[in-house]
């Protein structure tokens, strides 16, 4: 091949890569000012490293390449060049530690700028892990605005919030890159992560530390919104659910509150109550199904209604045996819970 | 060739470590429905229901991943909530070895699906029959009445005795061996 054709393939080569960069879920393109400190803090230490790195290499390569002196007379002390090759030793040695103690420093002062991006933080948004998706509480002094969701997570644009990370299971890590680190979430332990984004927008997160079967499809949204946006959202999630309109929806209410569902899912103004599951009350409203598993339509829930565990094999929700018309009402009932 | 035999050997006696129990995760149906007919009668000889044919029990019997499924669905399911971690309030203790309707795997499933009179509701809508074996077998293991082997080792609650696989197993319990 030619050298403009290996020119074009390394170019390629770069911006593929460089491309893996951006998108919604990295952490290489920060949204927020928490992200922003950490991909400073990693751009700045690579590059410093990097520096480091060619020095050394530089300084084994060049003695290497060049012809060797001829060896003198072990016996004879030359006292200055002794001294001289003393001295350069001395100030690699403190070149190290003072890069060391500065990079120590740098990153403590960063930590300090992310411990202090929600000290004022006016919402509190409770966020625990269960194998494998994500329980969502919005605090409130008044109980009957407190908001129980799952695996979305919606905040106001442009202001801090606070995140109370917990876990009922096994450890798990909330980590949403575009706009903080990762933080693990520990059972029995409250664990607080700060975040701000700056502009309205759906940013990915991921479970980031291994928790079993399901780990892969264990992830979550923040969608950031503009106040106002953010506002009637809540309101409208305060809402209990939706009654059903259609008879089939009707009868699906019916089957749903008879049928195992009850046993472990909550819907708003009706008498399932469980909360070891999801919260339904407003399941249409959702982007996605199970954790990201699957994007939200009426073909998907019913998927995933008839056979999670094909979906999410050892998925904590049972295989429950209906009929088509059953699964079909269930359905139609669940596709109105805006 | 003699030198890599022994090697090829020993390679396949670490991969056979591999093998794990399967984590059966969907309902068996070609096993039995689970479906028996409803019993007609409360009362039952010797406090024991007649087993059926149905051959689910010895698959979720010794099954540890089973058993740790039952594990968490007797609190999701709250059975914690009348029984306690097994040592009984409303309703009878289930780590003792005194069964009022018998201590079988089948005898426990019926009374979880089909409830008992003096209280114990029936759960036959509301739990998938799989999971209603998934409870009786852990059940058992409470009363230590499961092989250490496959016992729950896990407790996630304070629980008023050790993990299931560290109970004295039942069936020697008070004799001397
Ligand atoms: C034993 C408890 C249990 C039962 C019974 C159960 N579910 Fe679930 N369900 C879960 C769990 C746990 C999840 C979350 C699974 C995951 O994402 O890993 C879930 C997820 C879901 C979701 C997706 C929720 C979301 O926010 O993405 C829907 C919809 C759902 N279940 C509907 C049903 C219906 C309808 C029934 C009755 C036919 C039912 N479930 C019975 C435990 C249960
Ligand atoms: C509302 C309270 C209540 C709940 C909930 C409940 N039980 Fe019971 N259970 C009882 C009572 C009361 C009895 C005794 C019934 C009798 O004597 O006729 C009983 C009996 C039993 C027995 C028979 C014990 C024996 O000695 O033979 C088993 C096994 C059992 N329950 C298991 C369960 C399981 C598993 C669950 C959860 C799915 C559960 N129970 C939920 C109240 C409850
Ligand atoms: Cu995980």
């Amino acid at each position: 091949m030619s050298r403009g054709v290996w020119t074009m393939c390394w170019c390629t080569a770069c911006i593929l890569l460089l491309a893996g960069c951006s998108g919604w879920q990295s952490a290489l393109d920060p949204k927020g000012p928490a992200a922003n400190e950490l991909a400073w803090l990693i751009w700045f230490f690579t590059a410093l490293c990097t520096v480091v790195w060619l020095l050394v290499m530089a300084v084994l390569i060049v003695p290497l390449a060049r012809r060797p002196a001829p060896v003198g007379d072990p016996l004879v002390l030359d006292a200055a060049a002794e001294r001289s090759k003393m001295r350069i030793v001395v100030a690699a040695l403190a070149a190290t530690a003072l890069i060391l103690v500065g990079l120590t420093l740098l990153s403590y002062f960063a930590n300090r700028t992310l411990a202090a991006i929600g000290s004022d933080a006016a919402l509190t948004i409770r966020v625990t892990g269960h194998q494998w998706w994500w329980e969502v509480r919005y605090e409130n002094d008044q109980p009957n605005r407190i908001l129980t969701t799952a695996n979305e997570i919606h905040i106001p644009a442009g202001e801090p919030v606070r995140l109370v990370v917990t876990s009922t299971d096994v450890i798990h890590s909330f980590w949403v890159p575009n706009l903080s680190g990762k933080l693990d979430v520990i059972p029995g332990h409250e664990n607080v992560l700060d975040l701000k984004a700056d502009k309205p927008g759906v940013y990915r997160g991921q479970c980031a530390e291994f928790c079993g079967a399901q780990h892969a499809n264990m992830s979550t949204f923040i969608i950031a919104e503009p106040r106002p946006v953010f506002d009637a959202w809540l309101n409208d999630q305060l809402r209990p659910a939706a009654a059903p309109v259609s008879a089939e929806a009707k009868t699906g209410h019916d089957l749903f509150l008879k049928r195992p569902c009850v046993m472990c899912h909550k819907i708003g103004g009706t008498i399932a109550g469980g909360t070891v599951a999801p919260n339904l009350t407003h399941i249409a409203s959702r982007q996605t199904l199970a954790a990201g598993t699957l994007t939200m339509s009426r073909g998907n829930l019913a998927a995933w209604i008839a056979n999670p565990q094909g979906i999410k094999p050892g998925a904590h929700m049972p295989v429950v045996r209906l009929d088509g018309d059953e699964l079909n009402a269930i359905v139609a009932y669940l596709e109105g819970l805006k | 060739m003699n030198r890599c035999l022994p090697c090829l050997l020993s390679a396949m006696l670490v991969l056979a470590a591999c093998q794990r129990e399967e984590r059966e995760t969907r309902p068996q149906s070609a096993l039995g429905s689970g479906d028996q007919p409803a019993a007609v009668t409360a009362l039952e000889p010797g406090g024991q229901r007649p087993t059926s044919s149905d051959n689910k029990a010895g698959v979720f019997e010794a099954n540890a991943f089973h058993l740790s499924e039952g594990k968490r669905l007797f609190n999701w399911f709250n059975c914690s909530g009348c029984h306690a971690n097994g040592g009984g309030g409303m309703g009878p203790a289930l780590m003792d070895q005194k069964w009022l309707y018998g201590s079988s795997i089948e005898s426990i499933h019926a009374t979880i699906r089909d409830g008992r009179p003096n209280g114990m509701p029936s759960f036959r809508d509301t739990i998938p029959d799989d999971q209603i074996w998934e409870l009786a077998a852990f059940v058992r293991a409470l009363s230590g009445n499961a092989p250490s082997s496959a016992a729950p080792g896990r407790d996630d609650d304070m629980m008023p005795h050790p993990s299931e696989n560290r109970l004295p197993d039942a069936a020697t319990l008070g004799k001397s061996p």
